[in-house]
């Protein structure tokens, strides 16, 4: 019955003073709302990069030449189709092999350029990467023997130079040297504000007769099994390594650029919601101030309360209540604006979010626990006050 | 049977900014159940004072006081709090009522602190409404009220929990003569059906029909009868 009465009078306070209750919910608001979109932005960039890298299928081992490490500087590549060959023999089956040699070149189609990343390839490229093709034909393993001219674009390089026309058997050049366009990949889309479609896969021979270079950049292999993995990634790396004594090679596997993508993105998670936090921090210190004013504003009332039999503890939860009513009421407006700006950021702008049960309910909770912790020093001050002195005040 | 209250030596001093101020200096006085005692008294002399030591409002800084039989120096802030829910009732000059709150509420607050249940208190609330003769303001707000209504309302609240003493601290200041007269009126009748009243008041003719008189000057009874 106490609490009934306590919370009937906290209700009331804050009706009566709408305004004000409105105006010191607004930092715990603004505080609760950046804690949920943030780290709903967050979340949903987070599994976008995942997905990403995911989608690149699983099993998948990249070897590059060099340390993957932060702050050394990339090795030039002493690797050519020759270690290719050496590494189909390791992995008893080539079609698990990818190769590319990249270089950022213009491409021409009729009167329309654009930059595109040229990738050098091989035939393996769409079973290696899951990569499907939206129209025409992948480049097949004569077209990497032969050097043909022929040229896979991505979608975005497509729409550039083609429009809506069908690019199929068109003409382009890249970097001045003419190509048959044979095939367009299905869009991928954006990934961190960069397009991935904007990229023209060719033969590797081609690519590399057009840079006037044997080198490759870089070598990926879909294991056959994922026990595997770890062995045939030493295996790869001894070869190599054997054939290129003066060079170290890295190899890493899907599931380790998961991790450490993860675990940055989860950082950095972790930072904008901390700096949320302390803007829901400073909308309880506001709290606190009003709920003092509260206190004082009410002292006859309190001790009019205390003179019919209200202990100390009857009126600390009465303000308590109040303050926690205050802050809780919000969090539910800031879980709620937090979760539509979320929700209209990821469906007006390229940038994806993800709400989250776990930051809702932990916005929710702190704020829960920002009334409590900033309501205890005004509640233990009108619990105290002597009744007398209270209902002297006028 | 115990007397309702008793106070042996009774001092009560204000520490003001560093300057101690006595307001009581000494003052010895018993409450019997069911006694009726009027207060009079200068301005200042420690009237209200010495009703809010009786009222277990304040705790007096000299002498033993036993309300109800227990000595105030030896409660707890908790238990304090019980008394004054529980046997004692209080009327100030000013009414103290809650704004924005029916006279029914209002009536039972003291009920919300004894832990009853809200269609108990409005029931009991409405009954004591009825025996200060304000059946028909239940549901009034006291800016709806009569400064006499407001007051009565005021005293139905200090005898919901059935007290065995009623405090009443100049309760007919802030009202006119005929007014008032009608709440001391009320007060009289409620002694008779058996509730201790201790009364301040400057009217003469009302001290007159207390059972007791006691007459405060600068702190201490002058005289008492
Ligand atoms: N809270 C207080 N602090 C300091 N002095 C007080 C306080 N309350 C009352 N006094 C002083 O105590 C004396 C008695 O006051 P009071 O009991 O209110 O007298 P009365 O009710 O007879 O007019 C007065 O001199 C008054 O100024
Ligand atoms: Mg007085």
């Amino acid at each position: 019955m106490r609490l009934a009465e306590a919370w009937r009078v906290a209700l009331e306070a804050l009706r009566a003073n709408r305004l004000r209750s409105m105006l010191t919910m607004l930092g715990v608001i603004i505080g609760v709302a950046a804690v949920v979109a943030l780290v709903a932005i967050g979340t949903g960039t987070k599994q976008q990069i995942e997905n990403q890298v995911e989608g690149l299928g699983s099993n998948l081992l990249l070897v590059v030449p060099g340390r993957i490490e932060a702050g050394s500087a990339p090795t030039s590549s002493p690797l050519t189709l020759d270690d290719i060959d050496a590494i189909n023999r390791v992995v008893g089956d080539r079609t698990r092999v990818a190769v590319t040699i990249a270089s950022g070149e213009t491409v021409r189609a009729g009167s329309r350029t654009r930059f595109a990343s040229m990738q050098g390839v091989l035939e393996t490229t769409p079973t290696v990467f899951v990569r499907n093709l939206d129209r025409g034909t992948y480049l097949t393993r004569t077209d990497v023997s032969t050097g043909r001219r022929v040229a896979v674009l991505g979608a975005g390089t497509a729409r550039d130079l083609f429009g809506d026309r069908d690019p199929i058997g068109r003409q382009i050049t890249i970097g001045g040297v003419r190509f048959r366009v044979i095939g367009v990949f299905e869009p991928l889309g954006q990934s961190l504000g960069v397009d991935r479609d904007g990229e023209v896969h060719v033969p590797v021979t081609a690519a590399q007769r057009l840079l006037g270079t044997e080198r490759i950049d870089g070598i990926a292999i879909r294991a056959p099994d994922r026990e595997r993995i770890g062995e045939l990634s030493d295996a790869v790396v001894a070869t190599l390594a054997e054939r290129h004594p003066d060079t170290d090679f890295s190899a890493v596997t899907q599931e380790q650029i998961l991790g450490v993508l993860g675990d940055i993105l989860g950082v950095l998670t972790g930072v904008l919601a901390a700096i949320a936090g302390i803007s829901l921090l400073v909308g309880g210190v506001g709290v606190s101030n009003i709920m003092l004013v509260s206190v004082r504003e009410r002292t006859k009332e309190i001790g009019l309360r205390k003179a019919v039999g209200a202990r100390p503890r009857d009126i600390g939860v009465q303000f308590l209540l109040e303050a926690v009513l205050l802050t809780t009421t919000g969090g539910i407006l800031g879980m709620a604006l937090g979760a539509g700006t979320a929700l209209l950021v990821d469906g007006l702008s390229p940038v994806p979010a993800a709400l989250t049960w776990w930051s809702m309910t932990l916005a929710f909770g702190v704020s829960a626990a920002v009334g409590i912790v900033f309501g205890v020093v005004p509640a233990q001050r009108a619990g105290r006050l002597d009744p007398v002195v209270a209902l002297r005040t006028e | 049977m115990t007397a309702a209250i008793v106070a042996d030596d009774v001092s009560r001093t204000y520490e003001l900014d560093g300057v101690s101020v006595p307001a009581l200096r000494g003052v010895s006085l018993t409450v019997e159940a069911g006694d009726y005692v009027a207060i009079v008294g200068t301005s200042g002399s420690g009237k209200s004072t010495l009703m809010h030591l009786l009222g277990g409002l304040d705790r007096p800084t000299g002498g033993t006081l036993l309300i109800g039989g227990r000595d105030v120096s030896k409660l707890t802030p908790d238990e304090m709090a019980e008394l004054r829910n529980t046997t004692i009732g209080f009327v100030f000059q000013s009414f103290h009522l809650l704004a924005r709150t029916t006279a029914q509420d209002n009536v039972g607050l003291p009920l919300v602190y004894r832990g009853i249940g809200r269609r108990e208190r409005r029931e009991r609330a409405a009954a004591m409404l009825g025996r200060v003769g304000l059946a028909h303001r239940v549901t009034h707000r006291p800016n709806q009220m009569s400064g006499g209504e407001q007051q009565r309302v005021a005293i139905a609240r200090a005898l919901v929990t059935g007290p065995s003493v009623l405090l009443a601290d100049e309760p007919t200041g802030n009202l006119d003569s005929a007014t008032g007269q009608s709440v001391l009126a009320l007060l009289e009748s409620l002694n008779a059906d058996g509730v201790a009243v201790v009364l301040v008041t400057h009217d003469r003719d009302v001290a007159a029909r207390a059972h007791r008189q006691i007459v405060m000057k600068d702190g201490l009874i002058s005289a008492a009868g």
